[in-house]
């Protein structure tokens, strides 16, 4: 007998039930059990949003009005405090007048930051804005020049101060941490020595400690006359701090680069430093953008700490704006609410900038 | 011989302070040679011709390439890899750059070429391979067959006067292999000096030189393959034999 070759056409996969109503019917009703498991979830769910709702939005106060609050207090949000600090909440101690300047600095810096997010406008003007921005939002804010009164470096505070410090300290940090990874993998012992121990010691104390060290110890061994402004102190401290977690994180992707990369491109007579740029930081970043994201997010929610040294960003100011006053003091809850909610949204969006990036670039692997 | 363009003289290698991996290793590879080395695994072979690149370092002995000596002196280094091509059994591919990029990126970087010419030159080595449809595709695209050939081109973009051949073809599947010995003999009738580890013998029978058969670090046997493959001396040289052309 022949063996005649006929080829049997592609045909679709066969589609899944994407229903709705039958796949609640299996998983949530199939069972005595389930219906009761499911029916108590639920209960419990509604019970507890409708407490949720009735607080924040049902019984809530959105005037800032004292009395009202004490009326509702215990039954319903007082969104009012809010309304009634949020200057002070929002830019810490900034000349109360001079407040649109922060807010120009922010507003300029946030849109350079999602530009910079965005793929398509990488390139050599957005390099260029970059140093651009950064000096004017400093000149902005510090003013003593163009007729901008001067405000010193410890009023400066809030929101502006949060995203300032976290760019900055990320910025700085993660070239940094991309040298002291690549350090401790040198050939030469000095350097991988040199790299571990930061990394080591750096890694072994908080950062509260640290904070403290460049606040308030540094300037004890500094020779008379000569002094480094508190906020540059601290942005080296919190940048110290974040690389040498972020250069574990690369160190991770630098060893998952296999050696056949490298004795490649050693063959083909690549520098160190070429081999490096062109072929391994290129692969192995793009593995270890999850981590690095990671600790990008941490880093700029370790800001928060910074109070302890007198210097108030957006977690600091709720205290100093509900401190002080003795009738709103009872409504710094809802402050930390409403603060809660930018932290949130500024962690989400970076964590969905990452699970972009990183789709992109597992396609451009996967290719 | 004269002047030879890579000549071993006692050349030791050790990994580590026990295994000795080359042992007083004398060999002159003359200009256009073809050279097939063989022999079992762990014999020495890899090790041998990564040495030529310094992919390995030789702790003993002189290797002196095109009249450069390899030493610790990094200068040297970087001009005997201008001059010398590898291409590897993994093919070792940048898997984050296209076909043309893996091309380019020595030309343009190394012998800092503008990028055209550059490009220029990758595609005449594309379409020497005969996979220039290719170009703008990643690796991870490719066959097994086809991204050893992109590697092959990648080792000529800097016309080098060795080629360094570490099992080329021992990764891919058997239905690939011919389409990269294919390369390979064409390579071997334009006069490049080329040395080659592979095991197979019908390559080595139509192209070689002379064929080198290496066991634990020493280089046992030398000779034409003609000879090496009708008269072996050795008792270890007839045993490999046997057993890698019994199928």
């Amino acid at each position: 007998m022949d063996a005649v070759f006929e080829p049997i056409a592609a045909r679709p996969a066969p589609l899944r039930a994407g229903l709705l109503l039958p796949w609640v019917h299996a998983n949530l009703f199939g069972s005595w059990h389930s219906i009761l498991a499911t029916l108590a979830l639920v209960g419990l769910l509604g019970w507890w949003l409708a407490g949720l709702l009735d607080w924040a939005v049902l019984h809530a106060v959105t005037a800032p009005s004292l009395d009202h609050c004490q009326a509702a207090r215990g039954s319903g949000a007082c969104w009012g405090a809010v309304v009634e600090k949020w200057r002070l909440t929002i830019f810490g101690r900034y000349p109360f007048d001079q407040q649109w300047r922060p807010f120009a600095a922010t507003v300029s810096l946030l849109a350079l930051l999602v530009a910079s997010c965005l793929r398509p406008l990488w390139g050599r003007w957005l390099a260029l804005s970059w140093p651009v921005v950064l000096a004017s939002c400093f000149a902005l804010m510090a003013g003593g020049v163009a007729g901008l009164e001067r405000v010193p470096t410890d009023r400066w505070g809030g929101l502006p101060l949060t995203i300032m410090l976290s760019t900055l300290s990320i910025g700085l940090a993660f070239p940094f941490a991309v040298l002291v990874a690549l350090g401790r993998r040198s050939a030469l012992p000095a350097i991988r020595a040199v790299c571990a121990l930061y990394v080591e010691v750096v890694r072994g104390v908080p950062l509260v400690s640290i904070l403290f060290m460049a606040s308030f110890m540094f300037p004890l061994l500094m020779p008379p006359g000569l002094s480094i402004d508190v906020l540059l102190r601290v942005l080296a401290g919190i940048t110290l701090f974040a690389a040498a977690y972020l250069a574990e994180v690369v160190r991770g992707g630098l060893q998952a680069i296999p050696r056949g990369q490298i004795e490649a491109a050693a063959a083909l007579g690549l520098g160190y430093w070429q081999t490096q740029h062109k072929i391994v930081l290129p692969q192995a970043l793009a593995l270890i953008v999850p981590g690095i994201m990671n600790s990008f997010i941490s880093t700029f929610k370790d800001t928060s700490l910074i109070t302890i040294v007198s210097l108030y960003e957006l977690t600091g100011s709720v205290g100093l704006a509900f401190d002080s006053d003795a009738d709103w003091r009872p409504y710094k809850i809802e402050a930390y609410l409403f603060i809660a909610c930018i932290y949130f949204a500024c962690c989400f969006s970076m964590s969905r900038y990452s699970l972009s990036l990183e789709r992109h670039l597992s396609l451009a692997r996967s290719r | 011989m004269n002047d030879p363009i890579v000549s071993f003289e006692k050349v030791n290698k050790w990994f580590g302070n026990r295994f000795h991996a080359l042992r007083d290793i004398d060999l002159q590879v003359g200009r256009g040679e073809r050279i097939v080395i063989c022999g079992p695994s762990g014999s020495g072979k890899s090790t041998l011709i990564r040495c030529i690149n310094r992919l390995e370092e030789h702790q003993q002995g002189r290797l002196v390439v095109d009249g450069i000596e390899l030493s610790d002196d990094v200068k040297a280094v970087e001009r005997v890899r201008r001059e010398v091509g590898m291409v590897f059994q993994q093919f070792n591919l940048f898997p984050h750059l296209t076909v043309l990029e893996n091309l380019t990126l020595a030309p343009r970087w190394v012998a800092r070429m503008p990028r055209d010419q550059a490009e220029e030159r990758a595609m005449h080595q594309l379409r020497r391979v005969r996979i220039a449809e290719q170009a703008h595709k990643y690796p991870m695209q490719l066959s097994g067959g086809q991204q050893q050939r992109v590697a092959i081109a990648r080792a000529l973009c800097l016309t080098p006067k060795v080629l360094l051949f570490d099992e080329p073809t021992s990764a891919l599947d058997p239905e690939m292999i011919k389409e990269v010995l294919d390369v390979l003999i064409e390579l071997a009738g334009q006069g490049i000096t080329m040395l080659c580890v592979t095991h197979e013998m019908g390559f080595a029978n139509a192209v070689a030189d002379r064929v080198i058969f290496m066991d634990q670090g020493q280089i046992l046997e030398v000779a034409a393959p003609q000879e090496f493959f009708n008269h072996p001396k050795g008792e270890r040289t007839r045993d490999f034999l046997s057993k890698i052309l019994r199928n």
